[in-house]
């Protein structure tokens, strides 16, 4: 496929050239990542940091005050991209969700690969290569989806 | 940030609260190696409405500095910038400006 793959129609839409075996990958995040939220796997405490460090209080006031409601948004995101997995069109609020869930699917991912800034590919044998591979592959996607929505590029 | 030459008022007792009351709280955004440099900058834009110079400047700032006050204000704006930053996956942390 050529050109960008996610692209702001005149309509304010934006419209997403992926093709059946990317959808296919995509279609199974958003299952993934709700069981590691619902099973507080500890690669999901990258998504909910203290709020202060230093002070155990004050990061245990913040918690109770935004914790559930940080924990939802997550949920509500992804129950969008898992609704819309197929769509060849999102509006606004559809694809915002879409990049909150592929962004804190990266995140979750990069954590269990403690990957640094500029993660070296793997050798195809190595038992990360796939998950890295799909690291790479959502680190591209959130990078088109920013770039269609900062409006650098339109129809 | 307050200057450190604003004036004081030192004829006049102040309480706990009266001497935390105008301190700014800080909110600041750690780099971390996860993050992409453009999604970070259209964060700070779409969070806090900053042009995109400016929120250039910031993401830059946090990624060769290692952080960057990205806003500032009561105790009770702290929490829902963090909240806000940490709804969109960026390491936020917040504290009292001493």
């Amino acid at each position: 496929m050529r050109g960008p793959r996610v692209r702001r129609t005149r309509r304010g839409t934006y419209r997403l050239k992926i093709s059946r075996d990317e959808r296919d990958l995509l279609r199974s995040l958003p299952g993934q990542l709700r069981e590691a939220l619902e099973t507080s796997d500890p690669s999901t405490e990258r998504l909910f940091p203290p709020a202060d460090p230093d002070d155990a209080e004050a990061s245990s006031r913040y918690r109770d005050l935004v914790g559930d409601q940080l924990l939802e948004g997550r949920l509500s995101a992804l129950d969008t991209m898992e609704a819309t997995i197929d769509a060849p069109e999102l509006d606004e609020e559809q694809i915002t969700a879409w990049l909150t869930t592929l962004n804190d699917m990266r995140l979750v991912l990069g954590t269990q690969l403690d990957v640094s800034e500029d993660p070296e590919p793997l050798p195809r044998d190595h038992p990360d290569a796939s998950r890295m591979a799909v690291y790479g592959y959502l680190g591209w996607l959130v990078s088109e989806i920013v770039e269609a929505l900062s409006g650098d590029r339109g129809s | 940030m307050r200057s450190s030459t604003a004036p004081t008022e030192l004829d006049r007792p102040r309480g706990r609260e009266d001497l935390h009351r105008d301190r700014p709280w800080l909110v600041i955004v750690w780099n971390d190696p996860i993050n992409l440099m453009s999604y970070v900058t259209y964060v700070f834009q779409k969070l806090f409405g900053y042009p995109r110079e400016k929120a250039h400047r910031l993401m830059l700032q946090v990624h060769n500095e290692g952080r960057a006050v990205v806003s500032q204000g009561t105790r009770e704006k702290a929490e829902l910038d963090t909240s806000r930053l940490h709804a969109h996956g960026l390491w936020a942390t917040m504290k009292k400006d001493d």
